[in-house]
């Protein structure tokens, strides 16, 4: 056997704290060692001809190269190697960068430990065996769940791109927070006005198949091959065959408040969101008709013509397979009612900064007019709290919530749009406006639209009169202030939504101490997963505006289109190996498995019924944890096995 | 603790308007950055900074802001108004109040109270703009 052995400068990222000339020289002395070299950048086009050309000359057979961590290299060594012929995992890197020079000052005890290492490799490398990468169908559809403004770009993209896509969305109708939204900074362009087009699309293109009422509930298998069941609720209206003719409305007795305006309008029972819904098919809620179960009234059925109503709707489950999905479940807003200062729930005029949305949509209760909510006068003097949740990790939301300023500024600018002699005051910590034409707009609502800033956190607001008592601090002036406003509107943190929550726990995706998804690499990866074949896009990832959410939902459709354009997958060959002779079927790696890779199976030894551990190897990862469960040493690493990690670790051990 | 009343009703919206119509300048430009008052060579002589007095302009509180000894201090060296990163003749400002303040109370500084022994010492361009505010 020849290992070949190659130590990396990097510049003076490592030779400055590591003696790379000593631990080349001491290397030959090693077994099997046929060749040790250094060099300022091994990554470089030269270097790697190096290994190239020593591997041809010394007919190597093993390679353990001495550089920056693998995550950054391995695969380009790995290239190297197989262009020359060698089965690619018979290399070993060795980490003397992230590990020892960037983490060390003292020279020769970097050089000592970097020696160390290097020999423990030395010997791995000894014990390496090739190892076979296999391969996998792909199935070419995708899925993506949740039909907000994320989940509506995610499945056009990939849709336009020629494959199938299933779009779930939980509620009736897709459009998400968006289409709640009046208009939106900084363009001021209505928010339905640019999103419908895109709602229309979704429901008239003939690769998305979209599914309302829904949520996913099981979801197995692996990238390029998911096996999802979905559950679709009821409508109590067949979609196809409601005209929208409304017919069903003026007859329905019951009243219910209206969810789309915040539940500042009512509803009847059966209804449809709102105008430009998608599918365009009325709905009825079953905790409010007196139609279902027990059936008690028909009138809307009676008055249907088309014979669109059907009471005995049942909930169904659908069962299909994708090969990439996209999770785009977006967020809630933070239940603000915990900021008890603040009075909302229990001070009428004190609102949300999405019921203030509504109030000021043309399409809402208000019809665009800006009315308080307590007697329905226009209101002379409004106050913006800012970070109403938001950066407050002692009681609320450790974070920015990212939005909230400019859309407070928004909502401010707004009132002075249609209350010319209004005052606008906004409390604010810091304003934040790091957006393209942000600053511009904030600017704007200042010198053109009068809105007043005031630096500072209020305390509390109180009811007084018909007013509201707002007290604060400006923290320019150093004065604590009081003021009388008719109206406060509280700047709501965002959260992660419900079905965020769940669709993570369900697909066992990592979350962050918030319950934001984790994206695979927060700067390299925002729109990847740890699990191959699931991506994110939008406020499922955390706070995020909507040309922020429509990129990363586009990004996310591009990289499951990466998957879904293969025939087959090769997947990685370092998986877990199972020696059946040694398995008793404890069932302890199965547990110990955080990616459901390994199940338990009875099957037929040597006569007799046993259980035995089974490893699916395109979902395991390689990560080991199995290997350090199992008591029996019948579960192995490929690539890690436990003599190889033995022959390591009697080396670092010492002499 | 007492907290400042702030009311932003008409009468101080008129005043905004006046100091807005003097001065020539947009009140609501400034962002409160305070490089005006970190310019000033004068600011630990005020009793309220330069971007303090413009965030009280900004709020209306006219009587609190003629209270402030920041206007008369300012010497008009124009350094805060180069400076401005908001092209906010911040000059212009402080001289608008000082013209508010005594179209307000022309006598303010009655030249005849003076000692004779100041007036010496006190700088001629400051006597002759006394002189010019009584012109109206």
């Amino acid at each position: 056997m020849k290992i070949g052995v190659y130590v990396c400068e990097c510049g003076s990222n490592i030779a400055s704290t590591v003696d790379v000339e000593k631990i080349v020289e001491e290397a030959k002395d090693l077994p099997n060692v046929a060749v040790s070299r250094v060099y300022k950048y091994m990554c470089s086009d030269p270097g790697q001809e190096l290994i190239k050309s020593d591997i041809e000359e010394f007919e190597l057979d093993k390679i353990v190269v001495a550089a920056c961590s693998p995550n950054m290299h391995e695969a380009t060594f790995r290239a190297v190697i197989e262009d020359k012929g060698l089965n690619p995992y018979v290399l070993e890197i060795v980490n003397i960068r992230e590990h020892v020079s960037w983490v060390n000052s003292d020279k020769d005890k970097g050089t000592e430990k970097s020696m160390s290492l290097l020999a423990g490799a030395v010997y791995r490398s000894a014990l390496m065996k090739p190892l076979e990468r296999k391969k996998v169908g792909v199935i070419h559809t995708a899925l993506v769940i949740g039909g907000g403004i994320a989940g509506i770009q995610a499945a056009l993209d990939i849709a336009s791109m020629g494959y199938k896509t299933t779009l779930v969305e939980k509620t009736s109708s897709i459009g998400g927070k968006m289409s709640q939204l009046d208009k939106t900074f900084p363009t001021l362009d209505c928010s339905q006005c640019i999103l419908s087009p895109k709602m229309v699309e979704v429901n008239r293109h003939p690769n998305i198949k979209l599914l309302s009422l829904s949520e996913v509930v099981a979801v197995d298998g692996y990238v390029g091959n998911f096996k999802v069941k979905i559950k679709r609720n009821p409508r109590y209206v067949i979609e196809d065959k409601c005209t929208l003719c409304g017919d069903c409305l003026p007859v329905c007795p019951v009243i219910a408040h209206d969810e789309y305006n915040q539940g500042f309008s009512p509803r009847k029972a059966i209804y449809i969101s709102y105008p430009q819904a998608i599918p365009a098919s009325f709905v009825i809620d079953p905790d409010d008709c007196l139609g279902i179960d027990p059936l008690i009234c028909t009138k809307c059925k009676e008055a249907c013509g088309p014979e669109a109503i059907d009471f005995d709707m049942q909930p169904e489950i659908i069962e299909e397979e994708f090969g990439a999905i996209v999770v785009a479940t977006g967020y809630a807003p933070y239940p603000i009612e915990n900021i008890g200062e603040y009075g909302y729930g229990t001070i009428h005029n004190v609102i949300s900064g999405l019921d203030y949305e509504r109030i000021v949509s043309a399409s809402g209760p208000t019809e665009g007019k800006i009315l308080r909510p307590s007697d329905g006068k226009i209101p002379e003097t409004v106050v913006f709290i800012h970070c109403a949740g938001s950066r407050d990790p002692s009681k609320h939301l450790p974070y920015c919530s990212k939005i909230c300023c400019m859309y407070s500024t928004k909502h401010a600018l707004q009132y002075k749009h249609i209350v010319h002699n209004g005052t606008a005051i906004n409390f604010y910590i810091d304003i934040r406006t790091a957006g393209k034409d942000y600053e511009e707009f904030y600017q704007r609502a200042a010198e053109e639209d009068k809105v007043i800033y005031i630096r500072g956190k209020v305390s509390e607001v109180l009811e007084d009169g018909d007013q509201i008592l707002v007290k604060g601090v400006d923290t320019l002036s150093g004065e604590t202030v009081e003021l009388h406003a008719d109206m406060v509107v509280l700047a709501t943190g965002i959260t992660p939504s419900e079905g965020t929550k769940e669709m993570a726990s369900l697909l066992n995706l990592a979350v962050d101490i918030n319950g934001f998804i984790k994206e695979a690499h927060p700067k390299l990866k925002p729109v990847d997963t740890a699990i191959a074949g699931i991506f994110i896009a939008g406020t499922a990832t955390g706070p995020k505006d909507i040309p922020d959410t429509v990129s990363q939902a586009s990004g996310a459709a591009s990289k499951a289109c990466g998957i879904l354009s293969q025939d087959e997958l090769e997947i990685e060959a370092t998986v877990a190996i199972v020696d059946d002779s040694l398995c008793r079927g404890c069932g302890m790696c199965a547990e110990a498995c955080p990616y459901s890779a390994i199940e338990i199976q009875v099957m037929d030894q040597y006569g007799h019924s046993t259980k035995i551990a089974y490893v699916n190897e395109a979902l395991c990862k390689g990560c080991g944890s199995c290997a350090a469960a199992c008591l029996n040493g019948a579960i192995n690493q490929l690539g890690y096995t436990d003599s190889q990690i033995l022959a390591l670790i009697s080396v670092l051990g010492g002499d | 603790m007492s907290y400042e009343y702030i009311k932003i009703g008409q009468e101080e919206k008129d005043f905004i308007a006046k100091v807005e119509e003097i001065s020539g300048q947009n009140v609501y430009s400034c962002y409160q950055c305070g490089k005006c008052s970190a310019s000033c060579a004068f600011s630990y002589k005020m009793d309220k900074s330069v971007n303090q007095f413009i965030h009280l302009i900004q709020l209306g509180q006219k009587k609190r802001i003629l209270d402030t000894n920041t206007h008369w201090i300012c010497a008009s060296c124009f350094t805060c108004t180069v400076r401005c990163p908001r092209k906010i003749d911040v000059a212009a400002l402080m001289e608008a109040i000082r013209e508010i303040s005594l179209r307000e109370n022309p006598e303010k500084v009655r030249i005849a109270d003076l000692p004779k022994e100041s007036l010496g010492k006190l700088p001629n361009i400051a006597l002759v703009s006394n002189f010019r505010k009584k012109t109206g």
